[in-house]
């Protein structure tokens, strides 16, 4: 709802007629085109919009931090709380930022100054802006820690922002962004780099800020569900043109322009079901046609996994202190069925690439094996291990990272093909064109190098390297998590297709729980090191039994605007360090309904119904039904 | 950090034994009779014994090397086969010119380069910035010789500003110190001053377009304080590592210098005993600037945990 004062008042900040320019080479070209948009006092306006949508460019050219050189601001007015922004000179821009509009990045890795301690850099915002004495800026600086809820704040204001997970840096770019009560907070992407219940943990936090402190927001985003649970107003934005502004209950129960409708459509929403019953992702440019595919039946064993563990840092150096080693993999035991997909989950430090680079066979696992084609591979040596390691191949998160810039498309993946040899370049030029046709290319492309390629085609051409040697699983590690959300469905549906007609089987590592949804046959779910929840997809779905997949999903936003989640105050509650696992029960020091047997003993994963297996003293208990019986006991 | 610091200083004990044999085996490797050598052509038969004794040359070369290192913990780096003057003395007596002239170098090239690659960087593509990097190519191109005849033909013989040559000890005053030296240092830290220039703009370059730069500009801190407080602390670390290779680089620099300048520094004393073939000078001096070129080195490396806190947990991070 929206507290508006009764007498409608000049909005807080009017962006008219604005028009950014990029350069390329000698040329300016249009980023953003005649933009309108507006923010009340009090009020969130949600900027949603894919890459290249204008979203950021717009936001930052009303703080005047438009990278100097490659843009500039061509036309348009910003009118900020009765000021023209773009008649002030830098002096007053600069007094202006930070003090009245404040500003909180996505990547909280990058945005803080690594060289320099937490509560310095909080410090300078009220020694700039209100020429603070060191001694008030610092009270002030760990008071705002406190208010963003940092755990032991005090100790934190000496800390280097190294030593702060993601969500913690995070949340002190908020209490950066807020030191000097500014009266709009521009927040571009706030939670895209962070795990999905550490996201709802930041929104929750911005909401009750907002509230608490009066401060209109601008909200940037690509995620539906986070417009959803955050917007007033929704804006949308297409290449760089505004497409659709509406109320978001408006918005979302009634979306007028196609592209806005299409984005929704697109959306992986949870409860939507897999591919194999015949559901497929809309994409922008229209999709496939669905086909229903029950997953093979005993098609045997594509790899088996047996009892892995990984540690790192036992050995010490001389001199060096004798670490405590951290058991980043704890006898985790898989079995993936041909031509089927195993999705593991878990937030990030839970372990599942560190699980992955083991089944890849590229790190060695300190205990267990791993069964490929039904061999087992950890005493394989030399050629006989690069043999089966060829079975096996992989797909990265970011595909802008993992092509080689300087091959092209056809050498990169042709790549695998000229290692093994044995094939002249005439089969090879073939297998790579059929491959092309699979994923979805045009032939034309063969000749370019990564850089003229958009993050999607250049995901399809990793794929398309990962399957030209005819690999028994693919491992695909967070493969879509990078792209936009139409990308996404493209990929999603290219990777069922593939399965459909070649039978491959995938290992599929993922934070979001929607798009496993769509691609998953079973589901493993990961807290620090172990298998804590595995099931058939449609019974995780149904039931999770452990309390951790109840708050991963409660996590999740949804999609509908009407029924909100983050509303009330979520605690600051993160993953414990792998070098320091909980007694008992891992998760038991997240978990709202531990006992003292939950500290006493180690939950195994042992067997339910249906194939169902759950790590938990109490199986179901987060469900309505659990803590139903557990009144009944009580 | 106390261990850090602590495994950082034991590294460095296995690299000065390797320079050590090294420079002991400089002898050693020298083809034919080393004693032959040393005496010189003209040399009686005696003469050569004599060298050969006095440097143990009759002896096995583990014996050899034994007695060498021996003398060598106990400080004594041997005696000059022609003046014989223990080599102690005679480093003693040249070592002050050197250490003034490398640090007035040293001095000049970090209080110019750093400034100017840091402006450069805020300007990448200008004018200024253009001019900054051909004048940093020209200082790197040109030898120092002629950079020092030029000097001294402009500054000492046509506008007689300074001299043109020699030394004025410490004892006479920091001033007259300073007076002699300027000339030499200005055409020493020509080399320098580019590589700082550049090194300085290449890495400011980079991290002017980092994420916590633009975070904090949206705070409103100033463009200077910006680049003063966040970017040039983060740029550190690359600045720190050419300077340290600039102080080895400039072991070498003072040998042309200090004949240029007729300055009576190490520098002069390592020229001349090479053209002599006075062996125990030339295996002390080499020891000497090696030692100092690690020692350098180890003082930039715990440098890096000074400006990044990252580099404190490098064990961590190893793993």
């Amino acid at each position: 709802m929206n507290m508006l004062p009764a007498n409608p008042k000049l909005p807080l900040l009017a962006v008219e007629n604005l028009s950014v320019e990029f350069r390329s080479g000698r040329q300016w070209v249009p980023a953003v085109c005649n933009v309108n948009f507006s923010v009340e006092p009090g009020e969130t306006l949600c900027i949603v919009g894919e890459s290249g949508s204008g979203k950021s460019v717009s936001t930052l050219s009303v703080m005047g931090l438009l990278p100097e050189r490659t843009a500039r601001r061509s036309s348009g007015r910003i009118q900020f709380d009765g000021r023209a922004l773009e008649t002030l000179s830098d002096a007053e821009m600069t007094a202006i930022r930070g003090r009245d509009i404040g500003m909180i990045f996505q990547e909280p890795m990058t945005s803080l100054n690594p060289a320099m301690r937490i509560g310095t850099q909080l410090a300078e915002v009220v020694r700039r802006h209100a020429g603070a004495s060191p001694r008030t800026a610092r009270r002030q600086a760990l008071e705002m820690l406190e208010r963003v809820r940092i755990p032991d704040a005090a100790s934190r204001l000496d800390a280097y922002p190294h030593e702060l997970s993601g969500g913690m840096r995070q949340r002190v770019m908020i209490a950066m962004a807020l030191m000097s009560r500014p009266k709009l907070l521009i927040a571009d992407e706030p939670t895209t780099a962070l795990d999905v219940t550490i996201q709802a943990q930041v929104l929750a936090l911005i909401a009750e800020l907002k509230r608490e402190f009066g401060t209109s927001v601008i909200l940037i985003t690509h995620n539906l569900g986070v417009v959803a649970e955050m917007a007033d107003r929704v804006a949308v934005f297409r290449a760089g043109e505004k497409v659709e502004e509406a109320p978001v209950v408006e918005l979302f129960d009634r979306p007028q322009h196609p592209y806005t409708r299409a984005l929704l459509a697109a959306t992986p929403r949870l409860g939507g079901g897999s591919w194999r019953e015949g559901r497929v992702l809309q994409t922008i440019d229209g999709a496939p046609s669905p086909s229903v595919m029950p997953a093979p039946a005993d098609a045997g064993t594509a790899l088996r996994a047996s009892g892995l563990g990984k540690r790192f840092g036992q050995t010490t150096g001389w001199l060096g202190r004798l670490a405590k080693p951290i058991r980043a993999v704890d006898g985790v035991s898989l079995e993936l069925p041909r031509g089927q997909t195993l999705a593991i989950v878990g937030e990030s430090g839970c372990g599942k690439s560190t699980l992955a680079r083991m089944l890849m066979l590229t790190i060695a696992p300190s205990e267990g094996d791993i069964e490929i084609d039904g061999q087992a591979t950890a005493s394989l040596r030399g050629e006989a291990r690069r043999l089966v390691r060829r079975r096996i191949q992989m797909v990265f998160q970011d595909p802008f990272a993992s092509l080689h810039p300087q091959m092209t498309a056809k050498q990169i993946v042709a790549e695998p093909l000229v290692n093994l040899g044995g094939d002249d370049s005439r089969t090879i030029d073939a297998k790579v064109a059929r491959l092309f046709d699979l994923v979805g290319l045009s032939p034309a492309m063969l000749g370019r190098h990564p850089f003229e390629f958009s993050g999607g085609q250049r995901q399809r051409i990793a794929i398309a390297r990962a399957i030209v040697l005819n690999p028994a699983v693919v491992v695909a590690d967070e493969p879509v998590s990078a792209l936009d959300v139409s990308v996404q469905a493209q990929i999603l549906n290219l990777m069922a297709s593939i399965q459909r007609e070649l039978g491959l089987s995938y290992i599929f590592i993922s934070h979001d729980l929607s798009v496993v949804e769509y691609i998953a046959d079973t589901v493993a779910v990961m807290y620090l090191g172990r298998i804590v929840e595995r099931a058939p997809r449609a019974a995780l779905y149904r039931s999770p039994l452990h309390p951790y997949t109840t708050m991963l999903f409660q996590s999740v936003p949804s999609l509908d605007p009407n029924a909100r989640r983050f509303g009330h105050r979520i605690a600051a509650n993160e993953l414990p360090s792998p070098s320091n696992i909980p007694t008992g029960c891992r998760f038991r020091t997240r978990c709202p309904f531990a006992t003292e047997l939950c500290a006493a003993s180690d939950p195994a994963l042992a067997a339910q119904d249906n194939g169902h297996e759950v790590a938990c003293h109490y199986p179901g208990i987060a469900t309505q039904d659990g803590q139903a019986r557990m009144s009944e006991l009580a | 950090m106390i261990g850090y610091l602590v495994r950082r200083i034991f590294a460095v004990i296995p690299v000065l034994l390797l320079v050590a044999v090294a420079v002991f085996s400089l002898l050693q490797l020298t083809p034919g009779d080393p004693a032959q050598l040393i005496a010189g052509d003209t040399a009686t038969p005696e003469q050569i014994q004599a060298i050969r004794e006095k440097l143990h040359l009759d002896q096995p070369p583990l014996v050899q090397a034994m007695a060498w290192g021996s003398a060598l913990a106990h400080g004594d780096l041997g005696t000059s086969l022609l003046s014989g003057v223990p080599v102690t003395t005679l480093i003693a007596q040249r070592i002050e010119p050197t250490l003034m002239l490398a640090l007035l170098t040293i001095i000049l090239a970090v209080c110019v380069g750093v400034p100017l690659g840091t402006f450069a960087a805020t300007r990448v593509g200008s004018l200024i910035d253009r001019l900054v990097m051909l004048l940093s190519v020209m200082a790197f191109s040109v030898p120092v010789f002629i950079l020092a005849y030029g000097l001294v033909y402009f500054i000492s013989l046509k506008l007689h500003w300074l001299p043109a040559q020699g030394y004025k000890p410490l004892s006479a005053g920091l001033g007259a110190t300073l007076n002699s030296l300027m000339l030499p240092a200005v055409a020493l830290c020509g080399v320098y001053m580019a590589q700082i220039a550049r090194v300085t703009r290449a890495a400011v370059i980079e991290v002017l377009t980092e994420d916590f730069i633009r975070t904090a500009r949206a705070k409103g801190l100033s463009r200077l304080y910006v680049l003063i407080v966040h970017a040039l602390p983060n740029a550190a670390i690359p600045i720190v590592t050419i300077i340290g290779f600039g102080v080895g680089g400039l072991l070498g620099g003072v040998v042309v210098t200090e004949t240029v300048f007729n300055i009576p520094g190490l520098g002069q004393l390592a020229a001349s005993a090479i053209l002599q073939r006075d062996y125990p000078i030339i295996q002390a001096l080499t020891l000497l600037f090696a030692v100092v070129y690690v020692l350098v080195n180890l003082l930039v490396d715990l440098s890096y945990g000074l400006f990044d806190p990252r580099v404190r947990v490098w064990k961590a991070v190893n793993r």
